[in-house]
């Protein structure tokens, strides 16, 4: 019960919630953007209640059914073994999810952690190992070094997971010191550190909260491009193997049956892409939500 | 004076980042589990031949001591001997590299131009209805991931409408190899016909390539326009009667066009890296897809050249946006200095 003249807590969350809201709703391509990853969400996490044929995920032949074109029982057509492709897509959203979720909330802390670091003790050795470190990782086209350490590690849906999250932290790394490096010497910082704060605390309790915005843009634009990478893995083969119902992988299978059975390609090439453009115009919302 | 010295700064930060790449993805090839001799021999092979390879690629000795006989191989041009194709890895680079870098080429001829029509009309025309269609487009053109193109326009391009080959690089005999680039070999030998055969070939694939990084340049291109558009100077200028064309094109554009430059380079090089998809998908005889034949093979030594060669047209690529962006925007050279 709020006292008239005093504001609560929870008034003042739902106020600036309220806020991010307005920011973030003036541009409807960002609302079309959440609800796609909100579906992709629940597609994912649901993806054996939604899907028709739920058993056709994995190991399945039915070669009755075999190269069917889209109908009303088969939305996205039949494979070559008669599996519905429209459920493996479904399925395939999860895959794609799982690989995003387990490869970001590695990468992220570690990155922003490092970042921290390195931008806090600017100039020290600390730095310098960090960052050039980091700058290697950089200095290679990231699908080119997450092909290499697969095929190194050996492929399989795992290890594509542990490839990508080896080449990505450098670039939560870069984003955070830059950050950091621009807040270094500004006043608060200053103030906290005179005061008598201690090195973590300035990093915690000042600095941190100045990254969130530029990190959790970047962490929801990164869900499609980590989604993207590790679809291209397995499509050339270095990621999930069949029968795992992974995008990528259904694209590279489906290209053999080119021209008359497009749809095994297609659709699933069409799947990234819906994932990749919901997370896409959401991550502009939410860098909208953090401006001005 | 200032540039001279931005650019050796830049190629001696170069250098350094190619040896530490080279330290992380040797070690990573040597020390990841998988006997390579043993692969290299064949699993019937008895002991003493896959010892005796393992002491011809080194393997028996110490990491370090490895290391050091693979640069100092790397420097008298020998990128060691693969396992997959039985032969030395720097005449596989030969052969495949120029095959790649010249669809590359085409690619960043498409993307270059196409982002700056796109961007310029968009942001010539902010708001209205050409501006909306070019954002829509390029919002599905960044969406839709380069192996997807690939697919869809084998699929409607050369499949369903004939207009293009559906894969290969060449259906005509080839040219000489003289410099191993088609383009090239058949210009100077005369035939025209691969030449025009060849592009035909490296249409589809080069749009592919080119069409997300286009969008995304295009993007940057518009944006940029909007935000100096009302600048103070472009008032002026304006206002003094400096023609509207040349206002556009001249004052307007190169400012606004850096940001687009400075991720321009970065995005031609990363081609290399898609390419590894859409080669397979048009089957063209290129880099990318050996790459790919060696990883899945785990063919170490070509692997490690496979990282390191692209890692150096990438570093290249790199510096030279460097120089381009620091001679379009005189701030940056003044800045890297002050520091």
């Amino acid at each position: 019960m709020a006292i008239a003249g005093r504001v609560t807590r929870r008034q003042l969350v739902m106020e600036s919630l309220r806020r991010y809201w307005f920011k973030f709703s003036r541009s409807k391509l960002s609302v079309v953007g959440l609800a796609i990853s909100l579906s992709t969400i629940v597609i994912a996490v649901f993806a054996e209640y939604l899907a028709p044929y739920p058993e056709h995920a994995g190991f399945y032949i039915s070669f009755e059914d075999a190269l069917q074109p889209p109908s009303w029982e088969h939305p996205f057509g039949t494979d070559e073994y008669g599996r519905d492709v429209f459920s493996r897509v479904l399925f395939g959203f999860r895959f794609s999810l799982k690989l995003a979720g387990v490869v970001l909330s590695i990468v992220i802390p570690v990155g922003v952690l490092l970042g921290l670091v390195a931008g806090y003790y600017r100039g020290r050795i600390l730095d310098m190992a960090i960052m050039r470190v980091a700058d290697i990782f950089i200095a290679v086209p990231p699908l080119v070094l997450a092909l290499a350490i697969t095929s190194l590690l050996g492929p399989s849906l795992v290890n594509a997971m542990i490839a990508v999250t080896l080449m990505w932290w450098p670039w939560y790394t870069r984003l955070t010191y830059n950050v950091v490096s621009s807040v270094r010497n500004e006043p608060f910082v200053i103030a906290a550190e005179l005061a008598g704060a201690k090195p973590l605390r300035v990093m915690f309790r000042e600095i941190l909260p100045v990254i969130v915005g530029p990190i959790l843009t970047k962490a929801t634009l990164d869900v499609g491009w980590v989604i993207l990478i590790g679809a291209a893995l397995s499509f050339v083969g270095l990621g999930a193997q069949p029968p795992t119902p992974d995008l990528g992988t259904m694209v590279a299978e489906g290209i053999k049956y080119m021209p008359e059975y497009w749809w095994i390609s297609i659709f699933p090439a069409l799947a990234i892409a819906y994932i990749i453009l919901g997370f896409n115009l959401l991550g502009d919302g939410v860098r909208d939500m953090f401006t001005e | 004076m200032r540039m001279a010295q931005y650019i050796l700064r830049r190629v001696v930060f170069a250098v350094f980042t190619l040896f530490g790449l080279s330290v992380i993805i040797f070690v990573m090839a040597r020390v990841l589990p998988g006997d390579p001799a043993r692969m290299a021999a064949g699993p019937r092979a008895p002991e003493w031949v896959v010892e005796q390879i393992r002491e011809q690629l080194n393997l028996d000795k110490p990491l370090h001591v490895q290391y050091f006989l693979w640069l100092r191989d790397v420097f008298n041009g020998d990128l060691g001997y693969s396992i997959f194709t039985k032969r030395s890895v720097t005449q596989d680079v030969i052969e495949y590299l120029p095959a790649s870098l010249e669809l590359i080429a085409v690619a960043a001829v498409f993307q270059i131009l196409g982002a700056f029509a796109l961007g310029v009309l968009a942001g010539m025309y902010a708001y209205r209805w050409v501006d909306n269609a070019i954002r829509l487009f390029a919002y599905i053109g960044i969406s839709i991931p380069a192996f997807g193109w690939a697919v869809i326009f084998q699929l409607v391009f050369a499949w369903k409408l004939d207009l293009f080959p559906v894969q290969g690089m060449l259906s005509v005999e080839a040219p000489e190899r003289i410099t191993g680039f088609v383009t090239i070999d058949s210009l100077i030998t005369g035939r025209f016909d691969a030449f025009t055969d060849f592009l035909k070939h490296a249409v589809l694939p080069a749009m592919a390539l080119a069409i997300g990084p286009m969008a995304q340049e295009a993007r940057l291109i518009r944006s940029g326009m909007i935000d100096n558009r009302y600048k103070d100077y472009i008032l002026l200028m304006e206002s003094h009667g400096v023609p509207k064309r040349k206002l556009m094109f001249k004052y307007l554009l190169k400012p606004s066009a850096i940001p687009a430059v400075t991720v321009m380079g970065m995005d031609i090089a990363s081609l290399l890296g898609n390419a590894f998809l859409v080669e397979i998908v048009f089957n063209w005889p290129g880099f990318s897809r050996y790459a790919i034949s060696v990883m899945l093979n785990k063919d170490l030594n070509a692997i490690v050249a496979v990282v390191m060669v692209i890692g150096v047209i990438f570093i290249i690529a790199n510096i030279i946006v460097d120089i381009i962006a620091a001679y379009l925007d005189p701030r940056i050279r003044y800045v890297e200095r002050g520091e």
